[in-house]
């Protein structure tokens, strides 16, 4: 693992509780993961697993009633609990953020021009109409939209989908943060769309050092563009490591069940493996392993405790039995 | 866009006829005797009298003949003159628009400003105590009878305390300013009447307060549920993570998008009040529309109630056209469509 000190985002311990009048569900509990600089780290998991949650905790964006505790550390500075100008002044800045839909992430009544120099504005505040126009055509450039120039007065109604989620990176990009956080930034993009968006984040890791979250359900994507993976299942941590790793060698076999139903193109089976069942919801966590109810190798003990991590030199995972060879489908082993 | 205007201007003399022709039927229908207010009661059982007022006032014609002379007249700029002031319904409706104009505009203003502010509040602090207080002052506004709250008002703050002046526009012991635009405040300000203008405003208060506060219970509503619509958003998250404060995310990205569903509302609500000011019109002595229509109508004065509904139209139709132009002026949607 990366030594703590190179590590510009450190979460330990995270834990999200939504206070209801039937008492607390906790959403997301003893989450750990940590990024490097210039390192991609894919937190995968299904919807409702908690990865977005997690991460607009990490941006403080959570709605006030959600109670965030654990320790949230970038750069070595504690996040939960900053004062919100301090907070203001990181979000944007050192740690920005692209979301989902592109469609919606912008406000259908401003200029793209206009959405961007805020961005810059926003944490420089001294700079002319000049300059803020300049660097916002750059920006745009930065992200190969075609006629920065003229680009820059359209609303976002004129743009199509993918353009969008360029001027969407171009905001999260302005201020040169250290880390992005991308949430699902490709879902809602067309397959070709997908790899010149996949190209232009690793293009910003590459030249700027950028250390990328990016959230999604896509495997191949992760694979494509990770370092380091965390799969989240129902609020807490499955399995994280290195990429090769886990994917080489899945202990928790809900990643082996995600992994197997990535469909291959020289898999002889006709049909998709599926993970049976659902997660469970909110309201309803099992005991114990959170996966048990759905897993084919759980054992008594796995709805009465709890599963401890256990340490492979290059991954970890969250099972009872993940130190055992088990007949599971995925990864490079089981097929 | 512009076709779109062009488009409702060009079809709006005939809706403006549309609307002459049911007021002046329905208006004809109505039982009760328009001669008792041109010759006066003691006057109606002398068939001389009776037969010269009916053929100075036209009312020996036929109701078809009536609609094409008065329609005839209405192409020409005539409203014709009423029964009651015996003056051209154009006149009387020209001196007393302005008052309700500046009354209602003073009114929208207040009901706006609080409207909107209020609908803010309640939506950023959804299902506090700040929301549930914003909301039962807008509720109140809306179901607090004027006439009541009027007389309250007045009461308070006129016969007991002093503080405010009571009805009219100004000071009965004062100079009206010369009548250039029929606007108190700014007929004031053209005659270099200081204390004529402070005078006119202390005046305006309350009517305006009464009147835009049963503008901000409509208003605030609207407001809040467009904002807890908008404020769960993409882009204001977006422009939260951007690092913007919370103050510019409200007002400059979440309102802005607010407010259009709103702007419906609120050209609706100012033709409304055009008309619909009367009670605290009659409240405050105001020498408005609104108090001329009641009177038009409790005398069957017939050009009178048809100028007044004709005004009452114009005005919704107006302030169609000009929400319209609103709209697009705030959603660069609108103004790219059609």
């Amino acid at each position: 693992m990366t030594d703590a000190r190179s590590n510009i985002l450190d979460v330990r311990g995270l834990r999200i509780a939504i206070p209801g009048r039937d008492g607390e569900r906790v959403a997301v509990s003893n989450v750990d993961f940590e990024v490097a600089r210039g390192e991609v780290l894919g937190l995968v998991g299904e919807s409702g697993s908690g990865k977005s949650l997690s991460m607009l905790a990490v941006m403080g964006l959570l709605p006030r009633n959600m109670q965030v505790t654990g320790s949230v550390r970038f750069d070595g500075q504690e996040l939960l609990g900053l004062p919100a100008r301090q907070m203001r002044s990181i979000r944007g800045g050192r740690i920005a953020m692209v979301f989902q839909d592109p469609m919606t992430a912008l406000n259908p009544v401003m200029t793209v021009g206009a959405q961007i120099a805020e961005a810059i504005r926003l944490h420089n505040p001294s700079l002319s109409r000049r300059a803020l126009r300049a660097r916002a055509v750059g920006l745009l450039e930065l992200v190969s939209i075609p006629m920065p120039e003229q680009r820059f007065d359209q609303y976002p109604h004129e743009f199509s989908g993918g353009m969008r989620q360029r001027v969407v990176i171009a905001i999260a990009v302005a201020n040169d943060p250290e880390l992005l956080i991308a949430d699902e930034p490709t879902t809602a993009l067309d397959v070709t769309i997908q790899a010149q968006i996949v190209e232009i984040f690793d293009r910003l890791r590459r030249e700027k050092g950028l250390a990328i979250v990016l959230i999604t359900h896509d495997l191949g994507l992760v694979a494509g563009l990770a370092d380091r993976i965390t799969i989240l299942y129902s609020g807490r941590v499955a399995e994280r490591g290195a990429i090769e790793a886990v994917f080489r060698r899945p202990r928790h076999p809900y990643t082996a069940g995600l992994l197997a139903a990535v469909p291959s193109i020289d898999s002889t089976s006709e049909r998709l493996h599926a993970i049976d069942g659902t997660p469970p919801s909110l309201a309803a966590r099992p005991s114990g392993c959170q996966f048990h109810p759905r897993c084919a190798f759980a054992l008594p003990v796995c709805a009465e405790r709890d599963p401890d991590f256990q340490w492979f030199g290059q991954s970890m995972a969250a099972c009872h039995r993940a130190a055992e060879a088990l007949p599971m489908a995925g990864g490079d082993d089981g097929r | 866009m512009l076709r779109i205007l062009l488009k409702r201007l060009v079809l709006m003399p005939f809706l403006i006829l549309g609307i002459v022709t049911a007021t002046f039927v329905l208006a004809q229908f109505t039982k009760g005797n328009p001669l008792i207010s041109i010759i006066g009661a003691r006057a109606l059982d002398n068939p001389d009298i009776v037969a010269a007022a009916k053929a100075r006032w036209g009312l020996d014609k036929s109701l078809p003949e009536r609609y094409l002379i008065y329609v005839d007249n209405l192409a020409h700029g005539n409203l014709g003159t009423s029964f009651r002031t015996k003056q051209p319904v154009l006149q009387d409706l020209a001196d007393r628009l302005p008052a309700t104009l500046e009354l209602v505009i003073c009114a929208m203003i207040v009901g706006a400003v609080t409207g909107i502010l209020l609908g803010v509040i309640s939506a950023q602090f959804r299902d506090t105590p700040a929301d549930h207080a914003a909301r039962l002052f807008a509720l109140l506004g809306s179901c607090i009878p004027m006439f009541w709250l009027g007389l309250l008002a007045l009461f308070v703050f006129s016969v007991q305390t002093h503080l405010l002046p009571g009805p009219g526009r100004l000071d009965i012991r004062s100079d009206p300013p010369n009548t250039v635009t029929g606007f108190m405040l700014i007929d004031t300000l053209l005659a270099g009447d200081w204390d004529g203008f402070v005078d006119a405003v202390r005046h305006l208060i309350l009517p305006s307060l009464v009147l835009g506060w049963s503008v901000t219970g409509i208003v605030a509503r609207m407001v809040r549920a467009s904002m807890l619509d908008v404020l769960g958003q993409d882009f204001v998250t977006m422009a939260r993570a951007k690092g913007a404060g919370e103050g510019r995310v409200l007002f400059n990205h979440a309102l802005r998008n607010a407010l259009i569903p709103a702007l419906t509302i609120l050209g609706f609500t100012f033709a409304y009040l055009i008309t619909g000011s009367v009670l605290v019109e009659t409240i405050f002595s105001w020498p408005g529309i609104g108090s001329y229509a009641v009177d038009a109508a409790r005398s069957l004065d017939y050009p009178a109630i048809t100028g007044v509904t004709i005004v009452g139209g114009l005005g919704f139709l107006i302030a169609n056209l000009l929400t319209d132009i609103a709209y697009a002026a705030v959603d660069p949607r609108m103004r790219s469509a059609a």
